[in-house]
């Protein structure tokens, strides 16, 4: 990528007006101005971003921090609001694989972090998401003895059950669905998780035990509840939808109710 | 949420549907009013009931408000919104207003303490309601509450199944088709009555 000028000859450029969050942990942040010229319409958010904190180097100024990794749209590093979009305005991609040909010569575009409690700001656009870590920390597994790989057909699972397990793990826990929230709630990102691994022959030993654990762990790090907007839905760049909310409450009722009724192994005090 | 917000949502049909008998005359209403109160015992069984329903939708809802504003840190300064129904994001603001609402029609027609002009109607229901009616501002509120009960039932009743895991992408769409037509059906049923009154078809 050539920066400052188009790789292409006669590519179309634009100048934005960026606002963009500047902040310090600890502190209360604050939207910055900039002004950035000829930006190739090819170059993606990204590669966008890159040329500002160019700029702001060469002028002697302090870059902006921003999480990014693969930038094939698979690691779920890249966590930005753009214009009050996770993800920006492009359904079904994350902020690497948005291009700036969706934006217009002269647009002022608005960059934030993902905004929750559950994942406070550990620099300007960067966010700390371990809390979805701890999520599945707490079952996000599956026990198996570890060793020389298994017999591949030893456990046949079908086209059905492999495709809807298939579709949750297609989820890369970036946090656009809390960020998209307006009730901050995680519950699509762990309905994924709990689907992907409950579904499967492998899941099933633990599957009330994950289920109960990973909700507790999700309640616990402060996001919200699922009130049914499906906005997670339509911002999420993996496109998973709201059939794994639907399927966790039913995979979480049905462990709720197996544990209330699970057996002590003794005979009760009562006697009868 | 959903189990006490499934109490009154089929609640609110059974009340719509008893308070129909208005137009089968002031016989057919007085009579099931005086039925209701000879069976005392089924009457405040369901009236415990309610009771309970109202009070866990209401604590369990502010709860979820708060939580749920604490969990968003504020949200981004440009908010954007794809997805989420107008009755969805208004669902606090709605159940505030059907609560007011609640309480004033619990004075009006049960305690019969306001906007009577202090009449005894004792036993005719039928000539309390269309004197409770016949004041514009009064019908107007009962119908603007109406409506936003029904906006408020179009996301809940189809909430209700998703709650309960009872839901998916080929059903989303069909169940908030029946949740917005629920909330019509109950919305209209009710507002019939006051508009009837107003326009003097009831009398």
């Amino acid at each position: 990528m050539v920066h400052g000028k188009s790789a292409h000859d006669g590519e179309t450029t634009l100048a934005l007006k960026l606002r963009v969050w500047r902040q310090s942990r600890g502190v209360p942040g604050h939207f910055e101005e900039h002004a950035l010229a000829a930006v190739p319409t090819s170059a993606s958010f990204l590669e966008m971003m890159d040329m500002l904190n160019e700029q702001l180097i060469r002028a002697g100024q302090d870059t902006f921090a921003f999480d990014h990794d693969c930038r094939e749209g698979i690691c779920g590093m890249c966590s930005m609001t753009i214009n009050g979009m996770p993800h920006g305005p492009l359904p079904g991609v994350t902020t690497c694989q948005l291009h700036m040909r969706n934006f217009r010569d002269g647009e002022t575009i608005t960059v934030e972090p993902w905004r929750a409690r559950a994942f406070p700001v550990i620099k300007d656009l960067a966010v700390n998401r371990s809390a979805f870590d701890k999520v599945i920390q707490a079952g996000g597994f599956i026990t198996a003895r570890v060793g020389s790989a298994p017999e591949a057909n030893n456990t046949l699972i079908g086209k059905v059950v492999a495709d809807e397990a298939m579709d949750a793990a297609e989820c890369i826990g970036c946090g656009a669905c809390v960020a998209s929230c307006k009730n901050g709630s995680a519950m699509l990102f762990v309905g994924a998780k709990i689907n992907h691994l409950n579904i499967l022959p492998q899941g099933q030993p633990e599957r009330d035990r994950r289920t109960l654990a990973m909700v507790k762990t999700m309640d616990e790090a402060g996001f919200g509840n699922c009130t049914n907007y499906g906005e997670c839905q339509a911002h999420c760049p993996k496109s998973i939808t709201l059939d794994v909310i639907a399927k966790l409450n039913r995979d979480y009722l049905r462990a709720r109710v197996k544990e209330f009724f699970s057996s002590t192994g003794k005979p009760s005090k009562g006697g009868d | 949420m959903a189990l006490s917000g499934l109490i009154l949502a089929g609640f609110v049909l059974g009340h719509m549907s008893g308070n129909l008998l208005m137009f089968q005359g002031e016989g057919a209403i007085n009579a099931y009013a005086q039925w209701l109160h000879e069976h005392a015992g089924l009457l405040w069984f369901s009236r415990s009931i309610l009771i309970i329903s109202v009070l866990a939708h209401i604590w369990t809802g502010i709860l979820l408000s708060l939580e749920n504003r604490a969990a968003r840190a504020g949200g981004p300064a440009t908010e954007a919104t794809r997805q989420a129904t107008i009755g969805s994001r208004t669902m606090p603001y709605s159940g505030m207003v059907i609560l007011a609402f609640i309480v004033f029609h619990l004075l009006h027609f049960t305690f019969r303490a306001v906007a009577l002009n202090g009449v005894d109607y004792g036993d005719n229901v039928y000539a309390m309601v269309v004197a409770g009616f016949s004041s514009k501002a009064v019908a107007l509120f009962y119908m603007i509450s109406l409506l936003l009960l029904c906006l408020h039932l179009s996301h809940g009743v189809s909430s209700v199944f998703q709650t309960l895991g009872l839901r998916n992408e080929r059903w989303r769409g069909r169940l908030d088709v029946v949740a917005l037509v629920y909330g019509w059906v109950i919305a209209l049923g009710f507002i019939s009555i006051p508009l009837a009154v107003l326009t003097g078809c009831l009398k």
